[in-house]
């Protein structure tokens, strides 16, 4: 079970990280460690977390999941969590975890939008310091 | 003494099938029975519970009315009860459908009965077997009473969450009542699944029709908007009364972090201006505010 390590693929500037198995603890921090690891090597600007296939996201998880966004966004990458299940949702909200400053997104589509708004917004506000 | 027993009521019921319905339909109609339903009604039940009764009888089995040849006369029991919690009847009138039988049995058993050990022993196992009957109706009639409310229960749970589709990417969600945890979580749930239905990255909470707002409701609703953030769709809560307002304000409720609107029109501009559309007034209307 050790050996489970969940994907990171890279497309253009962002991460996508699709989790398609129940996780358990250790798996969620293996993952953790790898994401950190890649935003750093990569220089990447993004990351989207694909839960859509989760049905079940305990408390743990739940808080790795802030962790995941608090880290990347110290190393500037934004973080959406992307195709939570409406159970996911209601069981997080009654655990009264509210994932807050994680951006979410209703898909992987919306969610890219999300990435690449706030990428334009942030070269931009360099065009303008420059000029 | 057990065989013994029971002995005279299947010859009554063979031998007088017409007498005895004509008496106990008389003392039906005496006790209102029959209110709310039609005489013929009434009379078509009677008729099919005393040929199904008259069957179960010859058997004689008189003890245990859950054996199958019992099945006809439960069978119309349970339609007897059933349109009587349906229809309004007290227990009581439903019950009496099968205890005004027993005075019609009672005089035909003590006219053909010869000695009083007789008579004491066939009275007694036709009284019980009536009200086994008896309590089987008000048992019945009770389930048919629980399953009317349940209905109207689940009826009111649906009513009152609709959730509606305004525009692309938005849906509304006009709540009406009051707002406990069992309806909040109904509501959450209607909520989210159109949010994923239809794709909608905005949802608009209209609280027009609650009666209250106090710490309680205002703790579901930030659940319920904390629950759409987390499936990617932002909230927007609209028809906030003035009174409500100042009840929030005067309670302490904050709705932090959550956009509130006066109206859901207003909720529903902001919407579009979020979702990049706006509304425009066409020449045709231009010209006709003009002229």
């Amino acid at each position: 079970m050790t050996g489970q390590r969940i994907p990171i693929l890279q497309l253009g500037p962002f991460l996508l990280v699709s989790i398609q198995i129940d996780m358990d603890d250790q798996t969620a921090v293996a993952l953790q460690d790898d994401l950190s690891n890649v935003i750093v090597r990569k220089g990447a600007r993004g990351v989207l977390i694909d839960i859509s296939a989760l049905d079940v996201v305990d408390s743990f998880i739940g808080r790795i999941l802030g962790t995941i966004a608090a880290t990347s966004r110290i190393l500037d990458a934004q973080t959406v969590v992307v195709g939570m299940q409406p159970s996911v949702a209601i069981t997080l909200v009654e655990l009264g975890l509210s994932l807050k400053g994680v951006r979410t997104a209703l898909n992987i589509e919306r969610g890219m939008d999300i990435l690449r708004a706030s990428e334009d917004e942030s070269t931009t506000d360099v065009d303008d310091d420059d000029a | 003494m057990q065989n013994d027993a029971g002995k005279l009521l299947p010859e009554i019921v063979r031998s007088d099938e017409t007498g005895l319905l004509t008496e106990w339909l008389k003392l039906q109609g005496a006790s209102g029975v029959s209110r709310g339903t039609s005489e013929e009604d009434v009379r078509e039940k009677s008729r099919d519970f005393l040929r199904g009764f008259a069957e179960a009888v010859q058997h004689g089995n008189l003890t245990d009315i859950d054996a199958p040849e019992w099945e006809s006369v439960r069978q119309v029991l349970t339609d007897v009860s059933k349109s009587g919690a349906r229809n309004g009847l007290t227990p009581a009138q439903t019950a009496t459908f099968v205890f005004s039988l027993k005075q019609p049995l009672f005089t035909r058993i003590t006219s053909k009965s010869n000695d009083v050990e007789t008579l004491a022993s066939e009275l007694w196992t036709v009284s019980k077997l009536i009200d086994q009957l008896g309590l089987h109706t008000t048992e019945l009639y009770q389930k048919g009473r629980e399953e009317v409310i349940n209905r109207q229960q689940r009826d009111i749970l649906e009513l009152s969450t609709p959730v509606v589709k305004l525009w692309d990417g938005i849906v509304a969600l006009p709540l009406i009542g009051a707002l406990d945890s069992e309806r909040t979580q109904v509501v959450m749930e209607t909520l989210l699944e159109q949010i994923v239905a239809n794709g909608a990255s905005i949802a608009i909470i209209d609280i027009t029709g609650v009666p209250t707002v106090d710490t309680l409701v205002a703790q579901h609703l930030l659940k319920a908007v904390a629950a759409a953030r987390l499936m990617g769709a932002e909230c927007i809560i609209s028809g906030v009364r003035p009174q409500i307002a100042q009840t929030m304000v005067h309670l302490g409720v904050e709705l932090h972090e959550v956009l509130t609107k006066a109206t859901i029109a207003d909720a529903f501009a902001v919407a579009l201006k979020r979702t990049n559309r706006k509304v425009v007034v066409t020449d045709r209307a231009a010209e006709a505010q003009r002229a």
